[in-house]
């Protein structure tokens, strides 16, 4: 990874964590499905990445925005287990031989059915850590199941719009 | 032993998972303990100042209602203070102590708030260099808004009413009857009123409002009305009664918020007498 690849992740971290701030804090689809958009960043960071500091970036992003929402601590416990995940998921879902090893697991360069079932498994698992923390005791199974799994969704729908917006086909991030 | 400490070596990304995952836990656990002073939140100069300029723009397009409101509100107090005033007499009246103001009031601007998280805490511009002092009860011309958590120089963090840790004692105005309100973690437009006992005649429709029992808010201040009147189905002795809010937590604007200035005193009090306050 060079410096200028590494300067556009970190930028798209960036945005993408000002967009989560300002416009998806109090937004909720039918008061159901939330949007957790700042994943995008950590969803698509190359394979080369290891999973060491792929955790500490997906911690310090979930506490930032803990500080924010007035959450402290769910966001960052769900973005830590995502991240623990992540590589490991990558590589039992890439196919036989794997990915070319700087490839980066974006909607333009693995495929639409590939990504959603990279993604969308991911999410889930980032929602359902993330209602379980938040509603621990008060909620209702059911209920933090069918949140968990329509936020998941939603923001599988909002991943895929921005990267079919703005990034290029050719390269992951234009 | 360095078989040891290369098996340690080799699931090292593991044990910095359970690390990172132990500490995002107990800042939960120590954010939610009521007790226990927040080390980060949006109390924090740098972020409150963040959240002022987002407030700043967002509320701007809303002003006109906050306007509205007002002119209401203040028309109300008018006719209100229209017969409280005095005409002037030679007798000199003694003014006894149950009719002192026990209470003071300020006024604050709400910079940011959530509703859809089952610990939702509202954020204020003003903190302890503008008196605010934690515990203080906070509401607006609609009703009841929330109570505040802890104060930072020129920002508070507030619980809010839709905060399934937050008890207000409230009471049925028709009927005088008290209770105890506080959220689900469902709908944000309802509260549930518990410890209500099932022999109460309540009705749909009827009004609840705090009832100045836990010396946080003044007696009166309107919390919503019933919306739905059932007998609780995991202890039959008490019904289950559901408060549509008259707050509309989606548009907090301006509150106010109310100071008991005979708190410590009621408070030493209880101690005194080995009560446990339920506020």
């Amino acid at each position: 990874m060079n410096i200028r690849n590494m300067i556009s992740y970190s930028l798209l971290i960036l945005v993408l964590g000002l967009v989560q701030i300002l416009f998806l804090k109090n937004l909720a689809v039918f008061g159901h499905a939330f949007g957790f958009l700042y994943l995008l960043g950590v969803l698509i960071l190359p394979s080369t990445i290891r999973t060491i500091p792929l955790m500490l970036i997906a911690f310090c992003l979930g506490f930032v925005l803990d500080i924010f929402f007035e959450t402290i601590g769910m966001h960052t416990a769900a973005a830590t287990l995502f991240a623990f995940l992540k590589p490991i998921w990558l590589k039992a879902a890439s196919p036989t031989g794997g990915f070319d090893e700087a490839e980066e697991p974006s909607l333009g360069q693995i495929g639409f059915g590939r990504y959603i079932s990279y993604a969308f498994p991911l999410l889930f698992v980032y929602s359902l850590a993330f209602f379980v923390a938040d509603q621990l005791g008060t909620g209702r199974f059911f209920g933090i199941l069918s949140k968990s799994f329509f936020s998941a969704l939603f923001t599988l729908l909002l991943t895929l719009v921005v990267q079919l917006l703005f990034f290029s086909r050719k390269r992951g991030i234009s | 032993m360095l078989r040891i400490f290369q098996f340690l070596y080799q699931i090292r990304s593991f044990l910095l998972f359970a690390l990172l995952e132990f500490l995002a836990v107990w800042m939960i656990v120590s954010n939610n303990s009521p007790q226990g002073a927040a080390l980060f939140n949006t109390s924090n100069k740098l972020i409150g100042d963040a959240l002022q300029k987002q407030a700043d723009v967002v509320q701007f397009f809303s002003l006109a209602d906050a306007n509205v409101e007002l002119i209401s509100e203040n028309a109300l107090l008018r006719q209100q203070l229209l017969g409280l005033q005095v005409t002037p007499d030679s007798l000199p009246l003694a003014i006894d102590s149950t009719l002192k103001a026990n209470f003071e009031f300020k006024g604050a601007r709400v910079i940011a708030n959530s509703l859809r998280f089952s610990q939702n805490y509202l954020t204020l511009n003003k903190g302890a260099e503008d008196g605010i002092k934690p515990g203080m009860g906070i509401f607006n011309s609609q009703g009841v808004v929330g109570r505040v958590k802890s104060v930072s120089e020129n920002y508070a963090v507030a619980f809010s009413m839709l905060n399934t840790g937050l008890l207000i004692s409230a009471k049925i105005k028709s009927l005088d009857v008290f209770g105890s309100v506080q959220w689900d973690g469902g709908n944000a437009s309802e509260v549930q009123l518990l410890y209500v006992p099932r022999h109460v005649k309540a009705n749909k429709g009827d009004t609840i409002i705090t009832s100045g029992f836990n010396a946080v808010f003044p007696e009166g201040i309107l919390i919503g009305q019933l919306s739905k009147v059932e007998v609780n189905k995991k202890d039959p002795n008490y019904l289950a009664l559901t408060i549509k809010l008259s707050t509309d937590f989606s548009k907090l604007t301006y509150v106010y918020l109310v100071e008991n200035i005979q708190f410590q005193e009621i408070d030493s009090l209880y101690r005194q007498s080995d009560l446990t306050n339920e506020y």
